[in-house]
């Protein structure tokens, strides 16, 4: 009761920033449009970038909205307001992982289905599939934006969160460098981030008709890190602070 | 006299500043208590205390018979914050809502603490639309929406206007008749006289404790502002 009405209260926040929802599902599609166009003549090479970029974008986007909420909650008081009442950290953890996983499911959504349908993407597995990997990722995301904004005091720090977080996991998920061509050291940092394993499973669904063991593997490996980053998102949520 | 709050030798460090040193007090049951004192001298740190969202260095909060902060005192208390928390993303009536369901409480019930703060109009209004004062009232009809046996209430009336402040000193007055323990913290002495009975404090320790009349009395003041100015010269004479 108390998780569906704190679900329902971040949604109607949402719902009230117009601009946000539009900039949530268009940027992807616009990005992804750009990709194809940038590789008119290599259709493989858009499937391979646009099928990753799919798992890349819901990260980012959750990421950063997640941060700069849960940010506006401790600076303004809510947070605090709400330990005085009967509210969990888990309603409040899971309240922002189902309220923003729902938005990712449906940028993921328009996402993949305009790289399908207009496109002309082409993938072995399938979209739900894709798009259950992308959903994955962005909860993945929520889950560090919770985690990160208990480090940074402003919105400006929390943006500057983002490179730190997302720039390692991309140069080194295997977008620009196959895993197995990197030097000892940098596959085994590749090894420990989870964005590492989206993509990889996202390659597996991209080049396998059916889903295959890696794929399940990599996606479990996903999800595990969420539980990690919500644990340790739980542990800086404090009813008492200084 | 039927306790609802006791703080006892509470002993609170902000920072580097020792705030709260050895600080003591009881609250009745069913009254208007005045937290009264200058900016700075401890008061929303002694209210975050006892709903307990302060750490504590040592000493004892209990409300109601818990410790401040325990689980079953979280449907019993509301708290105003002093700074309004509401969702400035959201209307009046969707940020009342939200409160009003983690009580477990119907929309009806959040239509009327919106009334009881004078914002039925508004009702609809995002709160980022509105003026200071307002959002002060939304923050207050948030407070107010669970009914809560213990409502603890850092400066509520700055920033209204004067028909404004004395309607919800009104409120507060009603609500206190029903049976509510209602701590309201103000650095206005001349809202004090409202009060069942004042607190004061000054630089994190109570000069006085003690009904309007009383406090007036002790100082041999006819108003509270010379009476909080006696009582502090004698403290410091005292020292
Ligand atoms: N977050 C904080 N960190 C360090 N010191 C603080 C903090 N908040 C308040 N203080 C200090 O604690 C003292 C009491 O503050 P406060 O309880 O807010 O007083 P009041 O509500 O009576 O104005 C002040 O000296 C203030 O500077
Ligand atoms: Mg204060």
């Amino acid at each position: 009761m108390i998780l569906s009405s704190t679900i329902k209260r971040i949604l109607t926040q949402l719902r009230h920033d117009p601009r946000t929802i539009a900039l949530i599902i268009v940027v992807p599609t616009l990005l992804i449009t750009l990709i194809y166009f940038m590789y008119d003549e290599q259709p493989a090479v858009f499937d391979r970038i646009a099928l990753t970029m799919l798992g890349v974008f819901p990260f980012i986007v959750m990421f950063l909205i997640t941060s700069i909420a849960m940010l506006r909650e401790r600076t303004t008081g809510t947070l605090e307001r709400l330990f005085t009442t009967p509210v969990g950290k888990l309603d409040l953890l899971f309240g922002y992982g189902v309220a923003f996983g729902l938005a990712a499911a449906a940028q993921a959504t328009v996402a993949a289905g305009f790289a399908y349908w207009v496109l002309d993407m082409t993938t072995a597995g399938s979209l739900s599939l894709v798009i259950l990997i992308a959903v994955a990722n962005a909860v993945l995301g929520v889950a560090l934006g919770l985690l990160c904004s208990a480090f940074a005091r402003t919105e400006f720090q929390a943006v500057q969160f983002m490179p730190l977080v997302v720039a390692p996991q991309l140069l080194l998920c295997g977008l620009f460098v196959p895993r197995a061509a990197m030097a000892g050291w940098l596959q085994a940092i590749s090894d420990v981030l989870p964005m590492s394993y989206s993509v990889e499973a996202l390659t597996e669904v991209g080049a396998n008709a059916e889903p295959t063991g890696i794929m399940w593997r990599d996606l479990a490996v996903v999800v595990g890190a969420v539980v990690v980053a919500l644990t340790l998102g739980a542990a800086t949520l404090r009813r008492r602070t200084p | 006299m039927d306790t609802a709050i006791e703080v006892t030798d509470l002993v609170v460090k902000r920072g580097k500043r020792v705030v709260l040193d050895g600080f003591s007090c009881v609250i009745p049951r069913g009254s208007v208590t005045g937290l009264l004192g200058p900016s700075g001298s401890g008061k929303t740190t002694l209210m975050r205390a006892i709903v307990g969202v302060q750490v504590v260095e040592s000493g004892g909060v209990t409300v109601l018979g818990h410790p401040a902060g325990s689980t079953p005192l979280r449907r019993k208390i509301g708290y105003l914050t002093q700074a309004p928390s509401v969702y400035a993303d959201l209307t009046v009536r969707e940020n009342t809502r939200y409160f009003a369901s983690l009580y477990r409480l119907k929309a009806a019930v959040a239509d009327e603490a919106i009334a009881a703060v004078g914002l039925t109009g508004a009702a609809g209004q995002l709160v980022a639309d509105l003026s200071g004062g307002q959002r002060s009232r939304a923050s207050l009809a948030c407070a107010i929406v669970g009914r809560p046996e213990v409502l603890v209430l850092d400066e509520p009336t700055v920033g209204q206007d004067p028909v404004l402040r004395d309607e919800l000193w009104d409120h507060f007055r009603r609500l206190a008749a029903d049976g509510t323990t209602v701590l309201v913290s103000s650095h206005v002495m001349d809202e004090a006289n409202r009060c069942d009975r004042l607190l004061l404090i000054r630089e994190g320790a109570l000069i006085a404790d003690d009904t309007p009349a009383g406090v007036k009395h002790a100082a041999g003041a006819d108003d509270l502002d010379q009476a909080f100015l006696q009582l502090i010269k004698r403290q410091a004479v005292a020292a």
